[in-house]
């Protein structure tokens, strides 16, 4: 008898002595129904006129009229654009966190290695909030870290919080520099597991520091690094909201518009509930179909897949 | 022997050739570190000795390393606004009590999902994953808020999204991987069921798992501003993270504006309260992470590395 190849019956068998288990897995359960699966079914109102006196299931119809009026609009390829640029952008640091883990894990296991993780991790715990009001302070140029230093050298600061041309970059930069230690986690976590008779080997047939971390550390890295970046790939369009809402001003604005904070203003700023679900549903179909292309890429290449 | 010695002099030849390459890069990687910290560390400190400056010695450009004409005037105008308080305040009740109800949710959910036992476990892990890539976007799950009557109500901060899959995800692994399963089957003879293995038995042997995504979840909390943003009218259940929004980056148009002596007083003393307030925000939360960090090793290590 395989266990693998359970019978109906055994099934049922096994879910009622198992009773507990569902029980304990009920709170999740109805939760996930409730506030994910349901407002799944809201998407709906992106295919209809959605009016609130109606409800979802008696507004009339749309079709795709408000896919095509974002399609048409002048927003639709400067959002896509921003979007695009910012986690593309954003893409490309992903080697960074894995420098750092490699580093980390060259240094002796000591207090220098200890304080150099806590400080690293430091800067995670800021708020989105708290992080914008830094970078507002620090980059001002009239007043800020950043235009001190500029007057020190006697040079004229750029106001970097109100420019176009640089804010993917304050974005992407700020961002690193505020979760690069914590990213690392993940990869010191995967040298840590290293077995350690790989690098007295290495010694013995006379590898320097520097080829152990290319030719040990490195591929083992490589299955952590790929799962990780499908999932940021599946995510390119979905950058996050709270940080590009809060660097948002009159004077960087379009290039600070993207998908997600376009959607909040059309939804909940000025109510056209429909046409806003429409973007998002539209953000959110991308972003699948780019997550199943990545794994299905991976698969191929280096046999690392999500499923 | 005599065969094998030149060979074996030729290969500590080589070893120490290593030696003096490898405490090259030794050098240059400890030198960088240095700088990464510094680049770290600095912007941090800078916030902490403006706070006790003197908002015109921080603006000329004169506070480097030591508080420069040193006051408390930003902090005890902070004393004075309520806000700030009242905020604290929510934040702390919205921190607790929704850790509290997210750490029940996700770890019972892991648990069970952990359990290979477990009819169905396939079906129901996907039911979860699911969600991370599909959701309902913002408008759909804010008409189902509204329909619960769940608007501007204190379970619409702490219950809705306490469903974490990643959380979910990390925590089965170390179930998994940390759990013997013959100590299920052990108590199992002894007439033990599944409620009070997981309470008696299992919660004990977790608490590097519970200690670290009770930390993640609380950070979540903390930090948050989204969900009060759009789901809070009343001012006096705004969480801290609004009000910080409100003094570190909305006002910062309002305080800009009009001239003369009364407004530049408003003004260094809004600038003031900019620097205490980061300080107060942040340091509850940076105080915590260090005690919990010890178990990240134990706890996140083995949960997030493989699967």
């Amino acid at each position: 008898m395989k266990s693998g190849q359970a019978s109906p019956a055994a099934a049922i068998g096994q879910i009622k002595r198992n009773w507990g288990l569902y029980l304990l897995l009920l709170p999740a359960v109805v939760l996930t129904l409730l506030f994910a699966y349901k407002p799944m079914y809201g998407v709906l109102i992106a295919f209809k006129n959605y009016s609130p006196a109606l409800g979802i299931d008696g507004s009339p119809w749309a079709g795709f009229k408000y896919f095509d009026k974002f399609f048409n609009s002048y927003q639709f390829s400067n959002t896509i654009k921003n979007t695009l640029i910012i986690s593309v952008y954003s893409l490309i640091t992903f080697p960074i966190p894995i420098i750092l883990a490699l580093m980390v894990n060259q240094m002796r296991p000591n207090r220098f290695r200890r304080f150099f993780q806590t400080v690293s991790y430091m800067p995670h715990f800021i708020s989105t909030v708290v992080m914008v009001g830094l970078m507002m302070i620090l980059l001002s140029p009239s007043t800020g870290l950043v235009g001190n230093l500029y007057s020190l050298f006697g040079g004229e600061a750029p106001d970097l919080m109100g420019s176009t041309s640089l804010f993917s970059s304050v974005y992407v930069w700020s961002d690193v520099w505020q979760h690069v230690g914590w990213d690392s986690i993940i990869f010191i976590a995967a040298l840590s597991s290293v077995d350690p008779s790989l690098y007295e080997a290495a010694t013995v047939d006379g590898a320097s520091r520097w080829n152990k971390v290319r030719y040990i550390d490195i591929p083992m890295l490589m299955p952590t690094a790929i799962t990780l970046l499908i999932l940021r790939v599946g995510g390119l369009l979905g950058v996050g909201f709270e940080k590009v809402y809060l660097m948002q001003n009159d004077l960087n604005i379009t290039s600070s518009e993207i998908l997600s904070t376009y959607v909040y203003k059309i939804g909940l700023l000025s109510s056209q509930y429909s046409f806003s679900s429409a973007i998002n549903l539209f953000n959110t179909v991308i972003n699948f179909i780019l997550l199943i292309m990545v794994n299905q890429l991976s698969k191929k290449l280096s046999e690392n897949s999500l499923w | 022997m005599g065969v094998l010695e030149p060979a074996a002099s030729k290969r500590t030849g080589k070893i120490k050739n290593n030696r003096s390459s490898d405490s090259v890069m030794e050098i240059i990687m400890y030198v960088i570190a240095i700088l990464f910290l510094i680049i770290l560390i600095y912007p941090l400190y800078f916030i902490v000795i403006a706070s006790f400056s003197d908002p015109s010695a921080v603006a000329g450009g004169k506070v480097w390393l030591f508080p420069s004409g040193f006051t408390l005037d930003g902090y005890q105008e902070l004393l004075r606004h309520k806000n700030i308080w009242i905020g604290y305040r929510n934040t702390i009740l919205y921190t607790v009590v929704g850790t509290a109800i997210g750490l029940v949710v996700n770890i019972s959910a892991a648990y069970a999902l952990s359990r290979k036992d477990l009819a169905g476990r396939k079906i129901l892990s996907l039911f979860f994953i699911f969600t991370m890539f599909f959701n309902g976007g913002l408008i759909p799950t804010f008409l189902t808020i509204r329909d619960f009557h769940m608007y501007d109500t204190f379970l619409v901060m702490v219950l809705p999204f306490s469903v974490g899959v990643y959380n979910i995800i990390v925590a089965r692994t170390f179930f998994q991987t940390s759990l013997p399963g013959d100590l299920w089957e052990a108590a199992q003879i002894d007439g033990c069921g599944n409620l009070r293995y997981f309470l008696q038995i299992v919660l004990p042997l977790s608490k590097a798992i519970i200690a670290v995504l009770g930390l993640w979840i609380a950070v979540g909390y903390w930090n948050s501003y989204f969900n009060a943003l759009i789901y809070l009218k009343n001012p006096n259940m705004y969480p801290l993270q609004l009000i910080l929004r409100n003094i570190l980056i909305t006002n910062q148009m309002q305080s800009g504006m009009g001239s003369g002596e009364a407004a530049q007083i408003a003004l260094r003393l809004a600038n003031m309260m900019r620097y205490s307030v980061i300080i107060i925000a942040t340091v509850p939360i940076m105080c915590v992470y260090p005690f919990v960090q010890k178990y990240f090793n134990q706890g996140v290590m083995i949960g997030a590395v493989k699967e």
